[in-house]
């Protein structure tokens, strides 16, 4: 294996990038178990720091998991049936209504939320309830929930499909039932992982659409940095880390399962 | 079940008329099939029968009493072979064959029986639980007609079954399924732009072009007696002898014809087998090539007519090519026939 001189020099860069990678994340995961940080590691491990961010932002990590779950269930609703109708329906006015919807994909959160701050902020009840987060984040993601849909929903020959339990007399609704749902499994398996990992990570909109007493997990890590010791902040990231860490990798698997259906 | 079709049209809303106002009569248990090109509206006059398409105003489709016109597809009890087969790829073998029967809402250990008896009859017994993207072509074929005959529908419709497969396991299939659909013994319309497979399967074949059933007749009606040029053409391949007429005489460019009776205003048609290679023929022309079938040679012959003139020779050899040779065709076998498609 380490024959020649060209393999040595790929596992060097191979092993340089790893490190660029992991090591600012392994001390900081550290920093999060260490009892004094400026003494280093010496000063001795602990799970003091990690307990203090659960007694501090318990209620940041339940909204969070709140809120992703409210905006799989809404992306889910709103796009299964947008999914199925663009893909039913393929044209040029389809084609229009996809890229309007993928429209805050390529529109700043930032712009996003003030688009939604100048519209809703006057509505006092909505504008300081965690359902006027749940818009913004519905607005982020749902592009993704359709477009992991429609993938594999247009690989596929629906419109026979459907036919043909039309003709064994299936109505409407069974054959959506039935045939559609099943069949879109992988692709809605995929948007709903995309979904619930990009509504626990989304910072830029929650940022601002949060108020003081509705923090999210991403927000919550923001407000610990900026006002905790560091100790406490890098527990903040180990929690926050062994949330997020097996959601991406369930996504990873499920996108490019579905990636290999739509082939 | 009797099928009738009454003035029945279909215009899509750009204007095409896919299908002109078209009477279709279909007797309990005989097996009919639409054959024409492709753009004919065969496959749009099926998918009306189906349910799957709308007719235009004034249509009407009985089923035996009923009026099912304005029926939705899935209260219309057909079943259907899709050219595609449409085999649901989330559900088993056994679970597409059952689908029809769930739908019926009927008890599981009936669905159960049922759907043994189907496999048996359409020898699946082997490949009831594997899934659909597991199996041959020739066996996904068979799945699609047995889920289609399930439930026991009130008539059968294919739409060109056969076309999915490879040359030599069509034919196979071909015989296969002209058995089986009489072993169903269930009223069928099929499909097909391929008259071998219209010849092989069905009872009557109604020839259709441009949106008309323009010849409707058993196999060897259409054969021997076709009302019109395109039929003639394209059921038996016959060749239009192009040239001039003369009373009773047809003058061609190799030579002079006699025709059975007064060719005036029509068009005389011959087939390959009718043209026969000899010495005592009034026509010449030389041979063009020559292709060796085995049991007979195809003869393409010029200097006869504008197009070559084939010859289905049955002798032991063959002329060369580029020989001179004669050709003679007997009177009673020149089909005499309108000019264009007769539009009935």
């Amino acid at each position: 294996m380490f024959k020649s001189k060209i393999k040595i020099l790929q596992l060097t860069v191979t092993l340089a990038a790893c490190a660029f990678l992991l090591v600012p994340t392994i001390l900081s995961i550290l920093a999060g178990v260490t009892v004094n940080y400026f003494k280093g590691i010496s000063s001795g491990l602990t799970l003091k720091w990690v307990y203090k961010v659960w007694e501090l932002y318990a209620d940041s990590i339940f909204l969070s998991m709140w809120l992703a779950i409210c905006c799989l269930i809404v992306t889910l609703i709103i796009g299964l049936p947008a999914a199925y109708g663009l893909a039913r329906h393929p044209g040029r006015l389809s084609r229009l209504l996809e890229e309007f919807i993928s429209l805050p994909l390529a529109v700043p959160g930032l712009a996003l939320a003030l688009a939604l701050l100048q519209l809703y902020g006057s509505m006092k009840g909505f504008r300081s309830s965690w359902t006027f987060i749940l818009v913004g984040h519905v607005l982020y993601t749902l592009p993704f929930m359709v477009r992991s849909i429609l993938a594999v929903l247009a690989s596929m020959d629906l419109n026979t499909l459907e036919e043909g339990a039309a003709t064994l007399g299936a109505s409407p609704w069974q054959r959506f039932r039935d045939i559609v749902i099943p069949n879109a499994m992988p692709g809605i398996l995929a948007g709903s992982l995309t979904v619930v990992t990009l509504s626990i990570g989304e910072f830029n909109l929650t940022w601002m659409l949060h108020t003081p007493y509705l923090k999210t997990l991403p927000v919550g890590l923001a407000d610990s940095y900026a006002s905790m010791r560091l100790e406490i902040a890098s527990a903040y990231t180990l929690v926050f880390f062994v949330l997020i860490v097996p959601l991406l990798m369930a996504m990873q698997w499920a996108s490019a399962r579905a990636q290999r259906i739509a082939k | 079940m009797t099928l009738r079709l009454t003035n029945t049209a279909k215009t899509y809303p750009d204007g095409t008329k896919a299908l002109m106002p078209t009477e279709l009569s279909v007797a309990k248990g005989e097996i009919v099939s639409l054959l024409g090109p492709s753009g004919c509206g065969k496959t749009t006059l099926l998918r009306i029968i189906a349910g799957l398409e709308n007719p235009d105003e004034g249509s009407e489709i009985w089923f035996d009493n009923d009026n099912v016109t304005s029926l939705p597809v899935e209260l219309r009890q057909v079943g259907m072979v899709f050219q595609s087969y449409a085999l649901f790829p989330n559900m088993s073998v056994r679970a597409n064959i059952g689908y029809g029967l769930k739908m019926k809402k009927l008890p599981k250990a009936e669905i159960e029986s049922r759907v043994t008896e189907v496999l048996e009859l359409c020898q699946l017994q082997k490949f009831s639980g594997r899934a659909t993207d597991a199996l041959s072509g020739g066996q996904r074929q068979r799945v699609a007609l047995a889920r289609a005959i399930a439930p026991r529908p009130r008539m059968l419709l294919l739409d060109e079954p056969l076309s999915a497969l490879d040359a030599a396991l069509r034919e196979a299939l071909r015989d296969e399924l002209a058995i089986l659909l009489r072993e169903f013994n269930i009223t069928a319309i099929f499909v097909t732009h391929d008259q071998d497979e219209a010849m092989a399967i069905a009872d009557r074949v109604a020839v259709m072009s441009e949106g008309h059933i323009v010849q409707s007749g058993t196999p060897e009606e259409l054969y021997r007696n076709p009302n019109s040029a395109f039929v003639a053409g394209f059921v038996g391949n016959a060749m239009h002898l192009n040239g001039k007429c003369d009373g009773k005489m047809l003058h061609l460019e190799g030579g002079a014809l006699v025709l059975p009776k007064d060719g005036a205003g029509q068009n005389a048609f011959i087939r390959a087998e009718s043209v026969k290679i000899d010495d005592k023929g009034t026509l010449s022309g030389q041979v063009e090539n020559v292709t060796f079938l085995g049991n007979h040679y195809r003869i393409g012959i010029k200097g006869i007519m504008p197009d070559t003139l084939i010859s289905m020779h049955s002798g032991q050899s063959a002329p060369k090519i580029g020989q001179t040779v004669k050709v003679a065709i007997r009177p009673e076998e020149i089909m005499l026939l309108p000019e264009g498609v007769n539009k009935n």
